[in-house]
């Protein structure tokens, strides 16, 4: 029942900061909001066991994206947006299309909704936390995405820093 | 109460998809698209935990942590596109950038 609970208070949580995110008129007011929606995801990977990604998300996502986000928010003066109108002309259609889009995909979920059940946990699910599970699998399994990764970062950085800095 | 299952994790990932495809569809603002962009890699991350747990298998964490990763490098990327633009241009509305309209 507490498990219930919990699901739902973070759900809210996220579908809340979620669609108050999209819906502020002031781009720092929609930041704090999307830094509560990330909140509620970090708690909801906590309650399905993704210890380690819970702590990655908070740290890397709210205290590396969103702070990139605020920063940017910052250097870009948006006063001048904040008084015009923050909403396309086709709103309507952009919703009339995504409420289409989630009557298909909900119809589907709610056809094979007796599939969903967790499984029961393994003998061996407490040999390992998950920190250790994902070491292992990153390091052994997944080693050369990993490097790749690495490569992908030195890119963002060096695509960052010259698409930012003032030309000379 | 049925006990809490994958399905309902399903569930809010698709609604956070919606919402924040919603977001990049609707919003004149650049910041506030590439922050609907966030919420949409992140209900992708949602569900890929949702079926690691599912199947008990880490790979997909290990896919939601580079799911994380490019979507770090992706920020940083276009939002110096962004800084670039508005210095430019002086404006981070959608549909003040329409030089190659025709």
């Amino acid at each position: 029942m507490l498990d219930a609970v919990f699901f739902y208070s973070f759900a809210l949580l996220t579908l809340a900061g979620a669609v108050l995110t999209i819906t502020q008129n002031s781009a720092v007011h929609s930041a704090i909001w999307l830094i509560v929606s990330l909140l509620g995801v970090a708690g909801l990977y906590l309650l399905q066991h993704a210890e380690f990604l819970f702590a990655v998300q908070i740290v890397l996502y709210i205290g590396g994206i969103m702070v990139l986000f605020l920063f940017v928010i910052m250097l870009v003066n948006l006063d001048e947006a904040a008084k015009q109108s923050q909403f396309n002309k086709q709103w309507w259609l952009a919703l009339a299309c995504v409420l289409g889009v989630g009557t298909e995909i909900f119809y589907v979920l709610a056809k094979g909704a007796g599939t969903f059940v967790l499984p029961a946990p393994g003998s061996s699910a407490g040999q390992m936390g998950n920190t250790e599970v994902i070491g292992v699998a990153l390091f052994r399994d997944y080693l050369l995405p990993f490097e790749i990764a690495s490569v992908l970062l030195l890119a963002a950085i060096v695509g960052s820093v010259v698409m930012a800095k003032r030309r000379v | 109460m049925p006990a809490i299952g994958t399905g309902h994790y399903v569930v809010v990932s698709t609604a956070l998809l919606l919402i924040g495809t919603l977001g990049v569809l609707t919003r004149r603002n650049i910041v506030v698209i590439l922050m609907s962009i966030e919420l949409i890699l992140n209900a992708v991350n949602i569900n890929l935990i949702a079926f690691s747990r599912h199947y008990g298998n880490v790979s997909g964490q290990i896919f939601a942590m580079f799911v994380i990763t490019v979507a770090v490098a992706e920020a940083a990327v276009g939002l110096g596109i962004l800084i670039a633009l508005f210095r430019n241009k002086g404006s981070v509305l959608a549909d003040e950038i329409d030089l190659l309209k025709w």
